[in-house]
């Protein structure tokens, strides 16, 4: 029997969702509904698992039963397998919203004896299909037939015969099929399915294994054409659409802290843009990843949500470190408000640890990121690159402050040191080694920070037990100084300084005990002065009582002489005395 | 009890070809399981829980239940043949 085509409806073709994360973005909704879907690739992509999502979630979330009809796992494996997913496959089969039906063929137990059709695999599977009212299926994977049956031209009959039987039955079909040589299977089971084919692939690439979703076809329906990285652990699977990233994200004005005041002020609003990208740049031991600390353990103060991508340190080593410095991370990650993702760069390619990051981003929703450090990224330029411009477009779009930390070799900003980055990133403060006078200091400086003012000074900084610590810069005739430099240079000044004091205080002392000594002299000078008024008052006094005495004296001679004589040789007269005297003085 | 054959063939409705595996069944057993042999004839159509049970996928299927181990033949049985080297069925008595 030949399926035959209806003609395309003109409205949208009905999609049964499959419930897992990325692939009905994908898909544009989900698998056709109704239809049957081939899902191929090689041996351990994902492609039973896959199926058995699809099946549990239609029955868990979508009120659409399931029969899985396996013909290489037992049931119970089935059942095993998924059961750390949180599956609970027993119980779905117990209330009939899930079969599972083991079709267990052993070539060695089969001698075909004449003519026979698969009419036996038609009732088991209207039977479970009955008895769930099952509206998806899957079947993994039927090339199990074509190497348990030696007659392929009954088999093919029958497959064709079979896909029309699920069509027919309105089932939501999934079929598996390994990936052949040069064909999307090994048996051509692509011939018989004309709606939707799935690749899956999981390609190893220096030994790193990359798993990626490609839609082949859809027929009726528009979907994505690229090869999408999807995951599979323990969180099932999680096809990650990577958005190509595009410069159209929003932008804020709204000023964040880095988590230090000193490089906060050296900036011109006082911090970074949110959702901004900063890169921080160092040779090692430059304190990166307790400046990335820091800014970490800010945004939490805040009650803001971060997520810390950290490749080279573990978790715990990681907060134990920058505890040292003061930076309380244990607090926040108990607080559940900092989630460590830490990965080793080499543990998977870039594109799962893109994939991975998407994944943890949109669960977590943090408002900071910190990568630390991008340089652990090792591969061909232009991939790293890419790599780094995604993972930029991914936390922009998202709106999410992000520091990126990266390693250089040595102080000098070569184009090798930062894959290109800088150029994409908002804010770029480089970390860079002072050595002088036998001894190794740290310095940065803020190289560029897009759409504010920015210091232009080489600011030395402490990692002290209490953080971060931007020292004022010594700014002298002697330039720019650091370290014991500095601080040999700050005490002499304050040497200079202190014998600038006394001999100011000298100075003082001395002028002013020379201006006593002018007084005292002036002092002296009126002393005379008053002495020599004195003895000129004494002298006056003196002259005036003689004077008086004198003319007494003459009065009492001429008396006596008028008595005595005429008196004649007291010829002298008074005014003849006045005369005398004051020729005297 | 060794050489007692058990024997159940599955079929889905009076098909010609359901019809042909009985009939070959039948003068098979006579010529060469005479008298000690049992068949039981089942129709997955009424009974379709069997199918899963006792792992039917194509029809008609033969299954040896007895004597151990258990054996599966496929088809008509028309290959007298294979049927016979299928279900280990001694023929040089027979022969």
């Amino acid at each position: 029997m030949q399926p035959i085509e209806p003609e395309l409806p003109a409205r949208q073709l009905a999609k049964a969702p499959t419930g897992i994360p990325g692939l009905d973005d994908v898909l544009l909704g989900g698998l056709p509904a109704g239809r049957t879907t081939l899902i191929c690739g090689s041996a351990g992509c994902g492609k039973t698992l896959l199926g058995m999502t699809f099946l549990v979630n239609g029955a868990t979330r979508f009120g659409e039963p399931g029969v899985f009809v396996s013909f290489e796992e037992t049931s119970q494996d089935l059942t095993d397998n998924v059961a750390s997913l949180g599956f609970d496959v027993p119980g779905l089969i117990a209330a009939k919203k899930l079969a599972i039906d083991h079709v267990r063929i052993e070539r060695s137990e089969i001698e075909e004896t004449g003519e026979y059709d698969l009419e036996g695999l038609f009732v088991r599977l209207g039977y479970a299909v009955d008895q769930t009212g099952a509206k998806r299926i899957v079947l993994d994977t039927l090339e199990a037939l074509f190497s348990s049956l030696s007659n392929e031209a009954i088999l093919r009959a029958e497959l064709r015969r079979l896909f029309g039987w699920l069509k027919e039955r309105g089932l939501t079909a999934l079929i598996t099929g390994e990936q052949g040589q040069g064909m999307l299977t090994r048996h051509g089971l692509e011939e018989y399915v004309s709606d939707c084919v799935i690749l899956l692939d999981n390609r190893v690439v220096d030994q790193v294994t990359t798993r990626r979703l490609r839609i082949v076809k859809f027929r009726g329906s528009a979907h994505g054409t690229n090869e999408y990285p999807f995951l599979l652990d323990d969180k099932g699977i999680t096809v990650v659409p990577l958005s190509s990233g595009g410069l159209d994200h929003s932008v804020s004005v709204e000023v964040v802290s880095t988590g230090i005041a000193g490089l906060d002020a050296m900036l011109g609003p006082g911090g970074i843009y949110r959702g901004s990208g900063v890169l921080i740049s160092g040779v090692p031991g430059s304190g990166k990843t307790i400046l990335g600390a820091s800014f970490a353990a800010a945004a939490c103060t805040r009650g803001e949500r971060c997520m810390f991508f950290s490749f080279e340190e573990a978790a715990e080593q990681l907060v134990r470190n920058v505890a040292s410095a003061g930076i309380d991370l244990q607090r926040h990650v108990e607080s559940g408000l900092l989630r460590f993702e830490t990965k080793r760069p080499s543990s998977f390619g870039f594109e799962m640890h893109l994939a991975q990051m998407q994944r943890e981003l949109d669960s977590f929703r943090p408002s900071a990121v910190v990568v630390d450090p991008v340089t652990s990224f090792r591969g061909p330029d232009s991939e790293v690159y890419t790599l780094l411009l995604r993972i930029l477009d991914m936390l922009k779009t998202r709106g999410i402050t992000t520091i990126f930390t990266s390693l250089t070799t040595s102080n000098e900003r070569t184009s090798q040191n930062d894959f290109g980055l800088s150029s994409l990133m908002d804010t770029w403060f480089f970390l860079v080694d002072i050595e002088a006078d036998g001894e190794r200091n740290r310095g940065l400086y803020a190289l560029k920070s897009r759409g504010m003012s920015h210091s232009n000074q080489i600011r030395e900084y402490l990692l002290t037990g209490e953080g971060v610590t931007l020292i004022e810069p010594y700014l002298g005739a002697a330039g720019v100084l650091t370290g014991s430099a500095r601080l040999a240079m700050e005490a002499q000044e304050r040497v200079g300084a202190q014998q600038q004091r006394e001999e100011v205080v000298r100075r003082l002392q001395e002028i002013s005990s020379r201006r006593a000594a002018t007084e005292r002299q002036i002092a002296e000078l009126h002393a005379e002065i008053e002495a020599q008024d004195t003895e000129v008052a004494r002298l006056t006094a003196q002259e005036e009582t003689r004077e008086t005495v004198l003319a007494t004296d003459l009065a009492a001679m001429r008396t006596s002489r008028s008595v005595r004589g005429n008196g004649k040789h007291t010829s002298l007269t008074t005014s003849q005395i006045r005369r005398d005297a004051r020729a005297i003085l | 009890m060794d050489d007692h054959y058990n024997l159940r063939l599955y079929v889905a409705g009076q098909t010609p070809r359901s019809l042909a595996a009985i009939a070959n069944l039948k003068s098979l057993c006579d010529t060469y399981l005479t008298g000690r042999y049992a068949v039981e004839i089942i129709d997955l159509i009424d009974e379709p829980h069997l199918a899963m049970a006792d792992q039917i996928f194509a029809l008609p299927t033969l299954v040896r239940r007895l004597p151990k181990p258990l054996k599966r033949i496929i088809g008509d049985l028309s290959k007298t043949e294979r049927v016979l080297v299928g279900l280990d069925i001694e023929t040089r008595r027979a022969s």
